[in-house]
């Protein structure tokens, strides 16, 4: 949090300069974007953050009258603060904002539409609709349609398998119902329990699993940080041979094990941390070119397996 | 006597009902598998349970202990990957990362405890403060992501969590040792008469020529040191550490630690009751894994009203001793 912190003191400082210095650049029509996230608090936020980062030096590079201003938030009410500090004190032309949470932040959101600004709403939608120039997310129920129909065609008819579910939320059920709907009936779902997306939990979880069940021919972790969890406790239990797993969003040492054609992890299902990527690309290509960006832009969830799995892997990024 | 008996043995009545409950419910619930998964499992929260337990004796309480076990995983991930490349891929390394654990743990636990007794901080707030500041560091540490330990460590490292002696793996033993020793000081040292005497009356202990700061500067390193003692037996588990490493370990410790029978304004700590305040809480998570009761939606809502259920039970009992 403290490094954010500096980052951010950082961007302020270089943002305060831009501004003393704007009188000079007034030809070059500089157009400042703000892009306001919530804090890596865990392994899918921090990748998030990580692309961003990238994704702002490479755009700031790459186009010069472009000018960034990145800010991080550890909760919906710093995240209100943050934005409504964009609009007062660095005149932003655009803004990205992935929400915290969606109530809350409508409302200032809307207020920087209605000031003539270009929004981008990225992965979770506001409460009102009709706010946002572009809306950038990733697909939850490809996430886990997609994942459902590779269990019922790599599955024989009467297999038996466990599901371990995140933290319980609305994104959560729209997967479950989809994996649920695209598996149809000849595998059954033995269990599912809350993991909670977390490691240790999920590790608690499919030990039970293991205790309670004889026979598992899969599990869908649903998440890699799950999936870890899963696997070292199947490890524990000397039943790797039994079944597979597949987890979920693209972590790098996942990617890395379907690269080197691991049997226990046959594919992956993405829910790329890089969509802040495209939402911020598409955002300065607005002020850049004629493209048009607005409307709705849905990432689809794709099967990652050993052929592809190449384009996939970010070994420099912490998820 | 008799009264105090039934009074005392309130939680392994809870204990023992709750094992013939799971035994009931599935007969895999007492393979020796999962007799197994459960004692490692608990031996985390366990280890940092007993030394909660004299903290809490003696009037304090720490807040810190899950985010100090996350950062000091980190740290020690960090230790042991850095040296691998010098030091080479053996048991050298692994026990420096495990002595960087107990000295990073003894340290910590001199922080928390020197702000209390030094600053005269109340220790709600001290730890209230590391705990943020633990909990940001890791984060930190690992870039928002996870810090892995080289895999060439973490098959060596590993046998430390899932070896041991048949079925009863080193978590298991340390935690029972951990336990033993705990009970004896509490009961037996000076150190623990020092301790209960504090947290029953803190102005009489001085009088009586107790040096309270010290010993309650002890408490707290002691909680550190075995914090350190989880992690190094937490590491082996899954070679890796993050921000969502140990999360509300410290209110599993402290309910654990009253369910157990330690009074929560001090004075009277019973770590054998701790030992199986830290059972029951386990095995209400694994009854409910194994014999979908419920909608997982509400396994938190059956642990509240089992945790509540038990400390009421105490406190009826004990009103009624006090008449």
């Amino acid at each position: 949090m403290q490094r954010r912190n500096l980052m951010k003191a950082a961007a302020l400082a270089a943002t305060l300069g831009m501004v003393a210095g704007a009188g000079h650049a007034q030809d070059a029509e500089k157009k400042v974007i703000g892009v306001s996230i919530p804090s890596a608090t865990h392994g899918f936020m921090g990748g998030l953050n990580w692309h961003a980062q990238d994704t702002i030096a490479r755009l700031g590079k790459a186009y010069p009258n472009l000018e960034f201003v990145l800010a991080t938030a550890g909760d919906a009410a710093k995240q209100v603060n943050d934005i409504e500090d964009m609009m007062a004190t660095r005149n932003i032309d655009g803004l990205v904002v992935l929400p915290f949470e969606s109530e809350p932040l409508t409302a200032p959101v809307k207020a920087v539409k209605e000031a003539g600004k270009f929004v981008t709403v990225v992965d979770r939608g506001l409460s009102e609709e009709g706010i946002e120039d572009l809306y950038v997310a990733g697909d939850n129920t490809a996430f886990g349609r997609v994942a459902g129909e590779y269990f019922k065609t790599h599955l024989p008819a009467g297999s038996k398998i466990v599901v371990l579910r995140g933290i319980p939320t609305t994104l959560d059920n729209e997967r479950v119902e989809a994996f649920q709907k695209a598996l149809g009936s000849d595998v059954e779902i033995l269990d599912m329990q809350h993991g909670n997306w977390n490691r240790d939990d999920a590790f608690t979880v499919m030990q039970d699993y293991l205790s309670k069940y004889p026979k598992i021919d899969a599990v869908w972790a649903a998440d890699d940080d799950m999936a870890i969890g899963v696997m070292e406790a199947i490890a524990a239990a000397n039943r790797t041979d039994e079944m597979w797993v597949i987890g979920g969003a693209g972590m790098k040492e996942i990617v890395k094990r379907i690269m080197d054609g691991d049997k226990q992890l046959p594919v992956n299902v993405t829910y790329p941390p890089a969509l802040i990527s495209s939402a911020i690309e598409m955002t300065a290509l607005r002020f850049v070119s004629n493209a048009p960006v607005t409307g709705r832009f849905i990432i689809g969830s794709q099967l990652i397996t050993p052929e592809n799995a190449a384009q996939f892997y970010y070994p420099d990024s912490p998820f | 006597m008799n009264r105090l008996n039934l009074h005392t043995l309130g939680p392994i009545v809870a204990l023992i009902a709750l094992i013939i409950l799971g035994a009931m419910l599935n007969p895999a619930f007492l393979a020796p598998a999962n007799i197994t998964n459960v004692l490692a499992r608990s031996a985390f929260i366990g280890m940092i349970a007993v030394g909660m337990t004299f903290v809490i004796t003696s009037g304090g309480l720490d807040l810190s202990v899950g985010s100090m076990a996350a950062f000091l995983a980190g740290v020690a991930i960090i230790a042991m990957n850095a040296v691998a490349p010098a030091l080479g891929v053996h048991w050298g390394t692994i026990l420096l990362g495990m002595g960087v654990a107990l000295l990073g743990g003894l340290a910590a636990g001199w922080l928390n405890g020197a702000l209390v007794t030094k600053a005269r901080i109340e220790p709600f707030i001290v730890t209230l403060g590391t705990m943020g500041i633990f909990r940001s560091l890791v984060t930190w540490l690992a870039d928002g992501g996870t810090l892995s330990l080289g895999s060439g460590l973490r098959t060596l490292y590993r046998p430390v969590y899932f070896g041991g002696i048949g079925w009863i793996t080193w978590p298991i033993i340390t935690f029972a040792v951990v336990a033993i020793i705990g009970e004896w000081m509490m009961r037996h040292s000076r150190f623990g008469r020092h301790v209960e005497a504090i947290g029953s009356n803190e102005r009489v202990a001085r009088y009586s020529g107790i040096d309270v700061n010290r010993v309650k500067l002890m408490t707290y390193v002691l909680l550190g040191l075995l914090v350190g003692l989880a992690v190094v037996l937490y590491v082996p588990r899954l070679g890796s550490a993050s921000g969502s490493t140990g999360v509300l370990w410290e209110l599993e410790a402290i309910a654990a630690v009253i369910i157990g029978g330690t009074a929560l304004k001090g004075g009277t700590g019973r770590v054998w009751g701790t030992v199986v305040g830290v059972l029951i809480l386990s095995l209400i998570d694994n009854i409910l894994n194994l014999a979908d009761l419920v909608s997982p939606y509400l396994n938190g809502a059956i642990q509240g009203v089992i945790i509540v259920l038990a400390v009421v039970l105490q406190r009826e009992k004990s009103t009624a001793d006090e008449r």
